[in-house]
Formats: C-alpha cells, structure tokens, sequence
C-alpha cells in the first residue's frame, strides 16, 4: 500500500540528511580550508607529523588487539553455556552479558577503583607482597586491552550463543554419521556455519573498540589512539588539524562499516532451514560439574567486582580514604548531598531532560524514517536506511568535532546556526547518536511485522491514522521501548560527545564525574556511576523483554 | 445485473505482467471462486478488487459505481487473508469490533459482536486471546471479524490454505453455510479445485494473467474452453490426433503408430471441437483431451478399440485408475472397477458413452507444452 508517499519520504531524507550527512561534509570541507581557501595543508601536516599517523596506527592495532581477545573470551564462553549443562548455568549465562550494560565511562572508573595504583586489587596484592610501591600502573595499551576485552568479548558471547542455537543439530548428526570426529566436526561444520555470527561480532568490536574514548582518555597517559588525539588538538586550539584527524577516523570508520555491510549478506546465505538446536551436555562426573560451577561462580565475582566496587566507593566520605587497605569511613553522605544540594543534582537533571528530549526526538524521527524505509523498496528506502545506520558506524567523537563545527557559525540559508554554548547543541548530538537505535529498532520491527495485519485494518474502514494508531504502534511497542531504553541510557551515559560540545551550565553526568575525579571526590564519582549503572540495568531489563515479547 | 464488476484490469509489477485484460461480473448474492495456479495473477486480482493494489488500466464497479480509485478504508468490502491476519494485540471481540468503529455505537457494536460470533459458532468467545484459539477457530473469527460491518462484498484469499486437511472439509462447509446465511456477494481465491467447485457457484479460471473460462463447475468439468482449463480441471489424458470432419478424428496420430494392425490404430473416434478449432479443417492435427471416465476397455472386436498394456493400477477405493501404453504410442489413464485389470495386463481401450465427450484443442509445440507441464 503505497499511496503518494515520495513526498514526506523526502522531507525526512531531507532533514536526515541536514542531521547525519550534511555535519560530515562541512568538517570535511573546513578540513580543506573552505571556500576560498582550499589547501591541503592539514592533511599534509598530518601526515608529516609522527605522532599524528602513530595515532591512527594505535586506533587500528588496538582494535584489532580488541577483537582477538573478546574473541578469545565469549566465544569458549559461549560454547560452555550453550552447549553444557551444570549447576547455576542459567543465572551465571546472564551475569556473563552484564559488562554490555554499563556505560564505558562508567566501567573504566570502576577498573579505576579496582585495579588503579590505588585501587582495591593492587593494595591487596601490595600489601600481601609487602611491596613498597604499587604493583602495577593502570596505563597505556595493557590497560585500554584490560577494559576493551571486559566490556567487549559479550559481543562475541551473544552472537556466538545466538548462532549456535540457530544451528540445526541434524547437521552436527550428519557429520558424525559420516564418520567425523568431534574436532572435525567442529571445524568443518560448526566454525564454518558460525562464520555469520563470527564476522558481526568481530565488526561490531572492531567498530567499538576503534570508537572507544572513555579507556584511551583515561587510561592512555602519553598513548594516544585518533579519538584522544582529536580532542587534545581541539583543546591545542588546532582545529584545521583536528578536522583532518576527524576526517581520517570518519574515512576508517565507513571502510568498517562497508564491511559490516558485506559481512551481513555473507549472513543472508544460508540454508533457510530453522532446525532444532543440539541437546546441552550434561556434563557427567561430579568432578566435571563441580569445576564448571567453580570456574563459572569464580569468574562471575570477577565481572561482577567492578560494580561491587563502584556501589563501595560511592560511600566513602570526601578524602577519608588515604592509605589504608580499606576505606576507614562508609556513610550515605554522597548520596545525601546527591539529592539536597541543588549544584551536586545539576547534572542529573541536565542529563535527565537532554537525554529525554533526545530520545523523544529520535523516537519520533527513526520511526518516520524506518516506516518510509520499510514501505519502499526502492532507492529512496534505501537511502533512508543508510541515513540513519551512519551514526553508529562514526566514532561519536567524529559527530562531535563535526556538529561543532557546523552549528559554531551563523548561515541560515546553509543550514547552519550557533548552536555551539547553547544548551540545545547536546540534545542535538545525542539525537543524531540515537538515531540508529531508535529507527533500526523500528525498522526491525516493521520487516517482522505481517503486512496484512495492515490491510486488515484498511479493509475494515480504518484510515491510515487509526491504522498506525491501533494496529501498527500497538503491535511495535516492545520494539520501540526497546531501541527508545537503549537510546535513553546512551545519551544519560554519554561522554565522548559531551566531553567536546557541554557548556558549564548544561554538564552532563559524565562531565561531573570527571571533575569529581579530578577533585579527587572518588565517592560523589562512583555515586554518579552507580546512578547510571542502575539506570542502564533497567533499561536492558526492559530491552530484553521487548526482545522476548 | 451485475452488481460487481471488473473491466479489462491490467497489472504488472516492474517488467513482470500479471494480469492481463481481467473481465468478470458478480451478480448479487453470488459466490465466484477464482481458480489458478500459483503465478495465475489469481491473488493480484483480489487485491485489486480490494483496493490493495492499484490496477495499471481497467475499472472495477459496484453497482455501476466507479470504486477502482477508492482506498481499501472507504470500499466497505470485508477480507479474510491467508493467513487471517488478526491483530494479536487485540481480543477475538475486539478484533471483531474493529471494524465497527463509526459504524455502530458502543451498545450496538457488542450486539453485532456477538452476533458475528454467533453465525461462525463461537459463542462466548469474545473474550479470549487470539493466540489461544486453535486454526480453525481463528479462520472462523477473521471470518465474523470480516462480517461484522456488514460489508458490500466479502473477499477469501485461499481461506481453508492453513487448515489441516482433515480440518479442511468440515470448515470448508461451515464456511459455505455462514456466506449463505448471509447472503453476501462473494469472491474467493483458490488453487484447490474440489474448494472452488464446492464454494463457487461459479468459477473463473485463470492461468498466466488471462481469463481462460468462467462458468459452473459442469461447465468447466464437461465443456472445458481451452486445453489448460481441460488439463488443470479434473484428471485428463492427451493424445495427438487428425482431424476428419464432423467432429471425427484418427486416433491416435498416425506419426506416434509403431507396428500396424487392427488394434494398434490409428482408428476412428468421435470427439467436441473446443471453440478455438472453429475453421479448422480436415487433415489437421490436433490434440484430444479425454476424461478416464470416458474411456473403459473392451473385449477384442470392437472397431474402436486401441491395444495397450497396464503400466500401473491406483486404488481408490470406489475406483480404480489404470495408466496404459498404448501400442500405437501415448499414454492414457482409464477408470475401471477394481478388478477391471492388473498390471501388466494386455488390455484394449474405447471411448465410453458414459463420460463426458472427449475435446478436441489446436496442438501445442512441445516447448509450450512442458510450460503447462511446469505450471
């Protein structure tokens, strides 16, 4: 049923276009001096600057550093709880997925508080060693390696469990019926036919890892990958420089996403056929089973330590947590004066209200774009598609330098304001960065959706807003409080595109952590931390549901 | 009079022609079941009567009413889908109220709830889910839900498809009984001929996007218009053969006789030209198209008898079908008591009186013959 629907269509692409596209290709046009005064020059001074090209080298080893260890990790995870049986295996498969659902700034000041110089891991071993100093320094590749590995190798996990569940056990039963052992079956079969899920999780961290900012800005010290590099020319007033810098991260980024995009029609081949996925191994011996559940609870306190920690540290006091092994006071006094100081909830309400309008916008935008992407087959449909899956493949570090540059100067008949200083300049980030959750959420949700279900309502006299009112919205709902959940926590969460566009008067959560840190205020830090992290437990909780329903 | 009417409708998609100068009437009250393989343009023609589709050329009329511009929501036509297509969301009332919002108020709409429900026998189930009720039972709600706003014209798009077969002829009944009730005109889309000839009052065939015949099931059965609706309706056997005038032919064609003699052939038949043979004359080859209720075999000495050997014997219970090669070439397939012949046996094979008279059809090259072969 497609009636006259070109023109809105446009009108979205249009403005997706202003939003995702348009910020881009200013930074690339600035990046090359502008109108008038083209020159290469930044680009040359990138790449005659050695730390400049090292910087970009960094972005890509530490990447691909990324993917090998997550990989290492989820996937003989994923292989234990989907393919065996033992005690505690439900609860312990669901505390594996947990490091996803904490924000990145969130989850390096927790490694921060365990195992920095002065944190709970290295005063154990100092003291149990007798040491005079620390054992180790939380600093450089080892430690960015350390968080990446942590919060990523669940993309590996998820995707692997995922594939294995979808595979037909009657294959695994063909190959042993022809004689092959296990580890040939294993090689032959199961790895080949995992390959789909293999390649989106390792695109997927490869993407991740080479957007990451929060670990490399804190962690990196003198280590600087293209994302930090960018903001320190920023903050050396190099703005041309850090527009080349943003312009190369960009360039890499779409190269990854063309990969992505391939990697996902190696995905569509298959055999179509949905099979019933193989029994779970019992493991047998006692012995077996008690390992697997020792191993499994052993490594669940590990996960889980960081937001142990984080939930601690949030009731240490202001500076009464000096040299001792333990912190000597615990009250609620962070908490306290969280609520009744109105400076110290400042950024809870900053973060509140822009991450809502933004979700609220991103809502209302990605659907619109997601119902024309879907309803259309053509060009058009997928242009829009592409419009808002462009977000999630550029750094967000990329969109921040880009809207910076784009909303700092007045020419409205180019469609341009100064936004820049304005509390409306976050909102607006964080909307174009929720796009391609809200909409591929919507998107997903209408492909799955029975077109009939539609037609049903038409041929019963429904026009078209009482279709999408009782029939569309409804039956989509779970899909968009999921993508608006996810997209709600992002923008609570974020840091990497605050860090460059927040004004004093609009500090977000993550900005406030920060100076607190900064403050040596470890307590007020971990208590913003564990807002956000129940904020986002909640909102996965959600998520998952809506996947379920 | 009638009170539904397509004229001439095309429709392609991109290159892809799928229908092509789709002409039918409805009269009112009647049940048109539309007949044709998967690919027949059968489903696309119910889509533009319900104003899912737009036609490329052509009118569609109710009543001499011009509604071929009119969006699904203002034709007041009910539809039951494939698959029914209920809303999930809703209750088996509620999706049955849908359509009555605007049409009738609160304490209305629960009467004419459950009155819908009442015609399909599912009283009492207005409140239930729609994912707890069985298959049959949610055909029958998509049915009532379509009753419901007391349409101008109900459209089934393959209704009994996702029915269990033992399910299939008990609902295929209720259905019959529920329309007739109502009393509403109908059109029905289907590619099983046992559901059109017993739904339809009339059937109209379609193969390839064109209109091959429309008529009642006897018509369609005994007088098929071309040699697709001879082949698709009912079971068949094709033999080439000579024209000799007056409605005799040789059989069979002289080019397929192997060794000659008395039984072998060619002899002489009596068959019904099709109306596409109209100016054919003698000495043309043609292709017949005979029932195996319309051959039998028969003992030595008759002149009309063709000598061949059972290839094999499918029981069916009152009946049995024998396939037979013929000596003289071709293959035809026989209906006999059981215990007519076995396999193996060498048997002779004449036109019986009995069945419908054997049609005579313009012959095929064989390409386009494997294409029917494939449909």
């Amino acid at each position: 049923m497609k009636r006259a629907t070109l023109l809105p269509a446009l009108l979205i692409a249009a403005l997706l276009a202003w939003l995702v596209g348009y910020p881009l290709l200013m930074t690339l046009i600035e990046a090359l001096g502008g109108p008038g005064r083209w020159t290469l020059g930044w680009f040359g001074e990138f790449f005659s600057r050695r730390d400049e090209w090292m910087a970009l080298w960094r972005s890509l080893w530490i990447s691909a550093a990324s993917v090998i260890l997550a990989a290492v990790v989820g996937v003989p995870l994923a292989f234990l709880f989907e393919r065996t049986e033992f005690p505690g295996r439900r609860v312990l498969g669901a505390i594996v997925a947990l490091p996803v659902a904490l924000p990145p700034l969130v989850g390096v000041i927790a490694f921060l508080f365990l195992y920095g110089e002065s944190g709970f891991a290295s005063r154990a071993v100092q003291a149990a060693l007798g040491l005079s100093q620390p054992p180790w320094r939380l600093v450089g590749p080892g430690a960015i390696l350390l968080v990446h590995a942590y919060s990523m190798y669940v993309y590996f996990y998820l995707f692997t469990r995922a594939g294995l569940a979808r595979l037909d056990a009657a294959l695994l039963e063909a190959a042993a019926s022809l004689g092959a052992s296990r580890w040939r079956t294993l090689f032959r079969v199961t790895l080949p036919l995992l390959r789909p899920a293999l390649a989106g999780a390792a695109l997927l961290t490869f993407m991740t890892a080479l957007a990451s900012f929060s670990a490399p800005y804190l962690f990196g010290g003198g280590f600087r990958v293209m994302t930090t590099q960018i903001v320190a020319s920023r903050l050396n007033g190099e703005l041309g420089l850090a527009q080349a810098e943003t312009v190369m991260l960009a360039l890499l980024a779409l190269l990854g996403l063309q990969a992505m995009r391939r990697a996902d029609r190696v995905a569509a081949v298959g055999t179509g056929v949905r099979g019933i996925a193989p029994a779970r191994k019992r493991l047998r011996t006692p012995l077996a089973r008690g390992l697997a559940g020792f191993f499994g609870w052993l490594l669940a306190i590990f996960l889980l330590l960081p937001h142990a920690v984080l939930a601690l540290v949030s009731l240490v006091p202001p500076f009464t947590w000096t040299s001792q092994f333990f912190p000597p006071v615990l009250n609620f006094g962070n908490w306290t004066s969280l609520v009744s100081q109105s400076e110290r909830l400042r950024p809870v309400v900053n973060s509140l209200w822009m991450a809502a309008v933004a979700t609220v916008a991103a809502l209302g935008l990605g659907f619109a774009a997601a119902r024309f992407a879907a309803a259309r087959r053509d060009r058009m449909g997928g242009l829009l598609e592409g419009l808002i899956a462009v977000p999630w493949a550029v750094p967000g570090t990329v969109f921040a330098v880009a809207l910076a540059t784009t909303f700092s100067a007045h020419q409205p008949w180019l469609g341009r304001f100064v936004l820049i200083g304005t509390p409306w300049i976050l909102p607006l980030a964080y909307l174009v960065r929720n796009l391609p959750l809200t909409g591929r959420a919507a998107l997903a949700g209408l492909r799955q959706l029975d077109p009939s279900l539609e037609e049903a309502a038409a041929s019963l006299g429904a026009g078209r807003w009482r279709r999408l009112g009782r029939v569309t919205l409804p039956l989509l709902r779970p899909a968009l409080a999921a993508g608006a959940g996810l997209a709600f926590i992002t923008a609570l969460g974020d840091f990497v595109v605050s860090i460059v566009l927040y004004t004093f008067d609009t500090r977000p959560i993550s900005i406030e952590i920060l100076s607190s840190l900064r403050l040596q205020d470890l307590g007020m830090a971990a208590a913003y931390g564990v807002l956000l992290m129940t904020a986002s437990a909640a909102a996965f909780l959600l998520w998952g549901q809506g996947e379920a329903g | 009079m009638a009170f539904l009417s397509l004229e001439q409708l095309d429709k392609s998609f991109g290159a892809q022609t799928v229908l092509r100068g789709l002409s039918l009437e409805v009269a009112k009250g009647e049940i048109l079941a539309l007949l044709g393989p998967s690919g027949s343009g059968k489903t696309t023609a119910l889509r533009l009567i319900a104003g899912f589709e737009a036609p490329d050329r052509g009118r569609i009329r109710v009543e001499s009413a011009d509604v071929t511009a009119l969006p699904p929501e203002r034709r007041h036509f009910g539809m039951v889908f494939q698959h029914y297509a209920l809303f999930p969301h809703l209750t088996v009332g509620e999706n049955v109220a849908f359509g009555l919002a605007g049409v009738a108020g609160k304490v209305d709409s629960a009467r004419r709830v459950a009155e819908a429900l009442n015609l399909v026998e599912l009283p009492g189930f207005a409140g239930r889910r729609v994912g707890e009720i069985s298959g049959g039972q949610q055909q029958r709600v998509a049915l009532a839900r379509a009753l419901a706003p007391e349409p101008r014209v109900l459209l089934l798009d393959e209704p009994l498809s996702n029915l269990d077969p033992t399910l299939r002829e008990r609902t295929r009944r209720e259905l019959k009984r529920a329309i007739q009730r109502v009393g509403i005109t109908t059109v029905l889309v289907t590619h099983e001929q046992e559901e059109a000839f017993h739904l339809g009052d009339r059937v109209a065939v379609l193969h390839g996007g064109v209109l091959h015949q429309v008529g009642s099931p006897e018509d369609l059965y005994e007088r098929p218009a071309t040699r697709f609706v001879a082949t698709f309706v009912g079971r068949a056997s094709v033999l080439p053969c000579v024209l000799e005038g007056d409605g005799a032919v040789w059989v069979p064609h002289p080019a397929l006789s192997g060794p000659t003699g008395a039984a072998a052939g060619p002899v002489r038949w009596s068959a019904a030209p099709a109306p596409e043979l109209a100016g054919a004359g003698p000495g043309e080859e043609v292709d017949l198209v005979v029932r195996p209720e319309s051959l039998t075999f028969v003992g030595a000495g008759d002149p009309r008898a063709l000598a061949g050997r059972v290839t094999e014997r499918r029981y069916a219970g009152p009946v049995t079908y024998y396939q037979v090669a013929l000596a003289a070439g071709g293959e035809v397939e026989v209906l006999a008591p059981p215990g007519a012949a076995t396999t193996g046996d060498a048997v002779r094979v004449a036109p019986d009186a009995q069945g419908p008279a054997p049609r005579l059809f313009r012959q095929m090259r064989e390409q386009a013959r494997d294409q029917v072969r494939d449909n």
